[in-house]
C-alpha cells in the first residue's frame, strides 16, 4: 500500500513535469513562428494568384515557408514582367522602439530583396525602403494588427 | 535670435553661507515643496505707454511664467496671489517678513521693470523669509519683445540659488508635431518654448520627418527625413532655414545625434539588410565607421566627454544597450534585466543613462549607470519611449501613445517629463499630437 503511495507520488511529478516541459516548448512555438500573419485580408495582387506582401514575426526578419511561395510566385511574375521594376517597402509594429524598428524593416525587405536575387532577378529592378512604423496597415492595438504590419510589400514603379 | 543680454549684478551671493538659509532638497522626490511667493513685477509709471493694458500688465504676467516654471518643477509650491499683503513696490524695496511669513511662504520673488525707449529694464531680488535677509538680486536690459526670456532666466537664477543646481527654463523643445490618421499620419517639426508657449513649426508636412535633436552647442537641428522617399539624415540650422543631407551614403541614414562638442553626427546607416554605426564630422566631412556587426546596430548616444558610445544592439539575439570607446572597440553589453532595451542616452551629467524598456507588453522609462549597475524604471505605461535629458540632467522628457479602444481608437501621442527620482510626472502641453521630443541646451550660458 505504501509503495503504491509512493510510487503513486512519483508518478504524479513526472506528468507534471511533463505537462511543464510541454508547456515550455508550446510557448518557444508560439515566439517561434506562429505570430506571423498567415491570413489574406489586408493582402493586395500583383496579378492573379502573385500576392504582394510577405508577413514576419515579432522582432524577427527570418522569411516563412509561406513567404518563401510568395517571393517565388512575384520572381516568376517579374520575369515575365521585363520591364517592370519594384520597391519593397519594409514595415513594423507597433510594440518596438522607433529607431530600431526602422533597422528591422529594412532588414525584412532585404530579406525578401535577397531571395528575389536568388531566383534570378537582377538586383537594379528591385529598390528597398524602410518605414519603420510609420505606416501601418492596421491601427488597432492587437495580436492580429501588429501581425497584419509586420510585412514587405511588393510595389511596381513607374 | 542671438540677443544680447546685459546682466547687472547687482549683489550677486550676497551671503555665500548656506547654513541658516533656505535650500530644496532635490535628491528625492519632494513631497514637501517649498512655499514660495512670487509678487508680481511693479511697473514703473514712467514707462513708455504706460497707460496701454499692455505695459501695465507686463509685470502681471512675467510673475506668471515665472510662477508656472516653478509649479512645473513639483519642487516649489507658488502661493496664491490673493493673499499677498504688501504691495509689489513696497515688497521689493524691503518685504515686511514677518507678514509673508504669516501666510507661509518661505521664499518671496520681488520685483520692478521699466519700459524706456525701446528698452526693457527688469530688476528682480529672491528673499529668505525666515532668516530675513536678501538672496540674490539681479537686473537684466533687453528689448522688450523678449520679456519671456527674462521671465525664464529670473526663473534659472532662482531655481539656481535655492537648489544649487543648473536651470533648465529657457531653453527649448524640438519635436515632431503629429496630426491626422494613424495610418496616414503627417508629421512636422516643430519647436516650442520648455513651458509650451513660442509653438513654430520648421517643415510643412510634405514629407515624413522623425527623430529631431539639437546640437548642444548651437542652434542647429540635426533628424531624419524622407524628402523624395529617400530616407536620410539632414542637418537644420532653425534660424536661416537652411538644411543640407547629411554625407552621401547609398542607403538609409537615421537614428542621429551630435556629439558633445558638437562637431560630428553619430548615426545609423542601413545597407543590405545590415545597420551598423558611422559619423561624419560636420567640418572635415570625413565619414568614419564605428561598428561592423552583422546585428543591427543603432540608436548611439556619446558620453558628454566624447570617449564612449553607448548604442542597442541585438547581437546577443534581442534588443540590449551596449557601451564602447568612440572609436569603437571595448564593446561591453550593459543591460542584462529581464526585457529588451533600446534608445540608451547618456545624461549631460554622464552618472546615468536612460533608456526604453519593453516587458510583459508594457514601455518602461528608465536610468541606469553607465555600467549597467543601479537599473530604476521611473514609469510605466502601454507605449513610451524615446526619452531626451533636460540640459541639467534632472528630468527626462518623452513621448508617450495611449489609445480608448483596442482597435485604435482615441489614439493620442503626448510629450510627458518625469524627474529622475521618479516623480513630477507630468504631460508638456502641445497645440497638436507629439512625439521625439530633444531638449535644447541653456540659451543664454
Amino acid at each position: 500500500m505504501k509503495f503504491n503511495m509512493k510510487i503513486k507520488n512519483l508518478l504524479i511529478i513526472l506528468v507534471s513535469t511533463l505537462a511543464l516541459s510541454a508547456c515550455a516548448a508550446g510557448k518557444k512555438s508560439v515566439v517561434g513562428t506562429s505570430d506571423v500573419y498567415t491570413g489574406t485580408a489586408t493582402v493586395q495582387y500583383l496579378a492573379s494568384g502573385v500576392k504582394d506582401r510577405v508577413f514576419f514575426a515579432t522582432n524577427k526578419s527570418a522569411l516563412t515557408t509561406a513567404s518563401r511561395d510568395t517571393l517565388r510566385k512575384q520572381a516568376s511574375w517579374m520575369r515575365k514582367n521585363k520591364d517592370l521594376n519594384v520597391v519593397l517597402e519594409g514595415h513594423g509594429d507597433e510594440r518596438g522602439t522607433r529607431e530600431y524598428n526602422l533597422a528591422l524593416a529594412e532588414k525584412r525587405a532585404n530579406a525578401a530583396r535577397d531571395y528575389l536575387l536568388t531566383y534570378g532577378i537582377s538586383g537594379k529592378r528591385i529598390s528597398v525602403i524602410s518605414y519603420g512604423k510609420e505606416k501601418p496597415v492596421n491601427s488597432a492595438s492587437t495580436p492580429l494588427a501588429w501581425s497584419q504590419n509586420r510585412r514587405s510589400v511588393t510595389v511596381k514603379t513607374k | 535670435m542671438k540677443k544680447i543680454f546685459y546682466i547687472f549684478i547687482l549683489f550677486l551671493f550676497k551671503f555665500n553661507a548656506a547654513y541658516s538659509l533656505i535650500e530644496v532638497d532635490i535628491t528625492r522626490g519632494n513631497l514637501d515643496p517649498l512655499p514660495i511667493a512670487v509678487s508680481p513685477l511693479h511697473v514703473d509709471p514712467q514707462s513708455d505707454n504706460y497707460q496701454e493694458t499692455k505695459t501695465k500688465e507686463l509685470g502681471e504676467l512675467i510673475s506668471s511664467v515665472v510662477e508656472k516654471n516653478f509649479r512645473s518643477t513639483g519642487l516649489f509650491n507658488p502661493l496664491n496671489k490673493d493673499a499677498f499683503v504688501q504691495k509689489p513696490d513696497i515688497a521689493h524695496l524691503k518685504p515686511r517678513f514677518e507678514d509673508w511669513r504669516l501666510i507661509t511662504a518661505q521664499a518671496l520673488v520681488t520685483g520692478k521693470l521699466l519700459i524706456k525707449d525701446e528698452k526693457l529694464k527688469i530688476e528682480f531680488r529672491l528673499w529668505d523669509i525666515a532668516a530675513n535677509k536678501e538672496m540674490i538680486a539681479l537686473a537684466f536690459t533687453t528689448t522688450p519683445s523678449n520679456w519671456r526670456r527674462v521671465a525664464h532666466i529670473i526663473s534659472d537664477k532662482i531655481y539656481e540659488r535655492l537648489t544649487g543646481e543648473t536651470g533648465y527654463f529657457d531653453t527649448r523643445i524640438i519635436y515632431v508635431s503629429e496630426t491626422g490618421l494613424r495610418t496616414q499620419r503627417v508629421k512636422k517639426l516643430a519647436i516650442m518654448d520648455q513651458d509650451g508657449e513660442n509653438t513654430k513649426y520648421l517643415t510643412l508636412g510634405n514629407e515624413l520627418v522623425l527623430t529631431p535633436r539639437f546640437n548642444p552647442t548651437n542652434q542647429l537641428v540635426t533628424y531624419l527625413s524622407y524628402f523624395r522617399n529617400l530616407p536620410r539624415v539632414y542637418l537644420l540650422d532653425i534660424e536661416t532655414g537652411i538644411q543640407e543631407v547629411v554625407g552621401n551614403f547609398p542607403g538609409m541614414t537615421f537614428a542621429p545625434r551630435f556629439s558633445p562638442d558638437g562637431k560630428k553626427i553619430i548615426m545609423s546607416f542601413a545597407e543590405d539588410g545590415n545597420s551598423d554605426i558611422y559619423t561624419m564630422d560636420l567640418e572635415s566631412r570625413l565619414v568614419e565607421r564605428i561598428t561592423e556587426d552583422s546585428s543591427i546596430d543603432t540608436s548611439p548616444s556619446y558620453s558628454p566627454d566624447g570617449k564612449y558610445i553607448t548604442f542597442n544592439s541585438d547581437r546577443s539575439g534581442l534588443q540590449q544597450i551596449y557601451i564602447m570607446r568612440s572609436d569603437g572597440s571595448g564593446v561591453k553589453r550593459i543591460s542584462f534585466g529581464d526585457g529588451l532595451y533600446g534608445t540608451p542616452v547618456w545624461s549631460p551629467r554622464g552618472d546615468l543613462i536612460a533608456f526604453t524598456k519593453v516587458r510583459g507588453g508594457k514601455f518602461y522609462i528608465g536610468v541606469m549607470r553607465s555600467d549597467g549597475s543601479g537599473e530604476r524604471l521611473l514609469t510605466e505605461n502601454f507605449y513610451q519611449e524615446a526619452p531626451s535629458w533636460s540640459p541639467n540632467g534632472r528630468l527626462l522628457v518623452f513621448y508617450r501613445e495611449t489609445k480608448s479602444g483596442k482597435d485604435g481608437s482615441g489614439f493620442t501621442a503626448k510629450l510627458w517629463s518625469i524627474d529622475i527620482t521618479g516623480y513630477n510626472e507630468r504631460e508638456l502641453k502641445t497645440e497638436t499630437d507629439a512625439s521625439d521630443p530633444s531638449w535644447s541646451s541653456l540659451l543664454s550660458k
